[in-house]
């Protein structure tokens, strides 16, 4: 119980990361890849917010008086993370649209059946 | 078979990841910059949220660089979207009177939100970005719900380069005025206040306009052309 409660965040973390590698690992869809390639995305985002976790600690936002800088989690990863979300929006449509080009060309979505590359 | 050797090749990397975090405790207290950011954020940005101040001030630079990114992905996205043919499922059904009438009611008030989720971005949780993408999702309801009405994407294209260009006439003012890019050169006025904080929402405001723009442009690329 004890290692439960002191690397939960890191199994949630790095489990996400590992079904989305399986997925693109053992998956022959294209649009199954790029739904991995998201989970993946969000694991990641996960493993930097809880590098920056403090036990009872509080959000880094002076909001009322009377909150100490000291029970403050790091705003650094979280800084980061914010960014990442809407970039990870950005490049999953980009995959998609590159999905879209590639359904039109071969007619088909399974990477098996696309000639020109070996999986 | 195959899945055999994912699951065997996973199990090697987990190994040694938990090898890695095996010494490094987790929610125990580290002392490093962020430490240094909590403690003398308010004072040097005038930003009362510290990721905000954080975001926009001491690493503005970076923020500017992913900005960058964005733009890139919404334009590559454009660029390959371009030469597909637009389909010829022209005639959709229109959506029925409830469909259409409940999402012309929400779609201001969506856009309210997320305008006032830039907006007190240096005080609340939220800020350009957040606020971007709740704006994208009210024109996301207005494509799904309403087909017929469709925005001009001229228009998104000319929002996103507008906020773009904000952001970095207001690092090359800094650069004149003080001679430090994106330096925080008005003042910064009483902290937990709308009109403090400098800079810092001038360039919020311009980033919220241009995520918004571009993941609406994103959106509408993707459900026209396809």
């Amino acid at each position: 119980m004890n290692f439960l409660n002191s690397y939960i965040f890191y199994i949630g973390a790095f489990g996400l990361i590992f079904i989305g590698i399986y997925i693109l690992l053992t998956r022959k869809n294209l649009i199954k890849m790029i739904i991995g390639l998201s989970i993946i995305d969000t694991g990641v985002n996960l493993l930097l917010i809880c590098m920056g976790f403090l036990k009872k600690g509080t959000a880094p936002i002076f909001s009322r008086p009377g909150i100490k800088p000291e029970n403050m989690v790091d705003p650094t990863p979280q800084a980061l993370v914010l960014t990442a979300i809407v970039i990870g929006v950005a490049v999953l449509a980009m995959a998609l649209s590159l999905a879209i080009r590639l359904y039109q060309h071969y007619g088909t979505l399974d990477m098996r059946k696309i000639k020109e590359q070996k999986w | 078979m195959r899945n055999l050797i994912g699951i065997v090749l996973i199990l090697i990397v987990a190994s040694g990841v938990f090898l890695c975090l095996d010494n490094i405790p987790f929610g125990a207290s580290r002392e490093n910059v962020g430490d240094f950011y909590n403690s003398s954020g308010v004072k040097q940005t005038g930003a009362v949220n510290m990721v905000t101040s954080v975001v926009l001030n001491y690493r503005g630079f970076d923020t500017l660089g992913e900005v960058t990114i964005l733009f890139i992905a919404s334009l590559g996205l454009g660029a390959v979207l371009s030469t597909v043919k637009t389909s010829s499922r022209e005639e959709t059904t229109p959506s029925s009177l409830i469909l259409s009438t409940g999402c012309r009611f929400l779609f201001p008030f969506i856009l309210l939100f997320g305008t006032y989720t830039f907006l007190h971005g240096h005080l609340t949780p939220g800020g350009g970005f957040q606020g971007g993408a709740i704006i994208a999702s009210g024109f996301l309801l207005r494509y799904l719900g309403c087909p017929a009405k469709r925005t001009n994407p001229s228009l998104f294209v000319a929002l996103e380069s507008t906020g773009g260009l904000v952001f970095t006439l207001i690092g090359l003012l800094g650069l004149t005025l003080s001679g430090f890019f994106l330096f925080n050169f008005l003042p910064k006025g009483e902290a937990n206040t709308l009109f403090s904080a400098g800079i810092i929402p001038v360039i919020y405001i311009a980033i919220g306009f241009k995520v918004g723009a571009e993941l609406a442009g994103i959106i509408d690329g993707l459900i026209v052309k396809s």
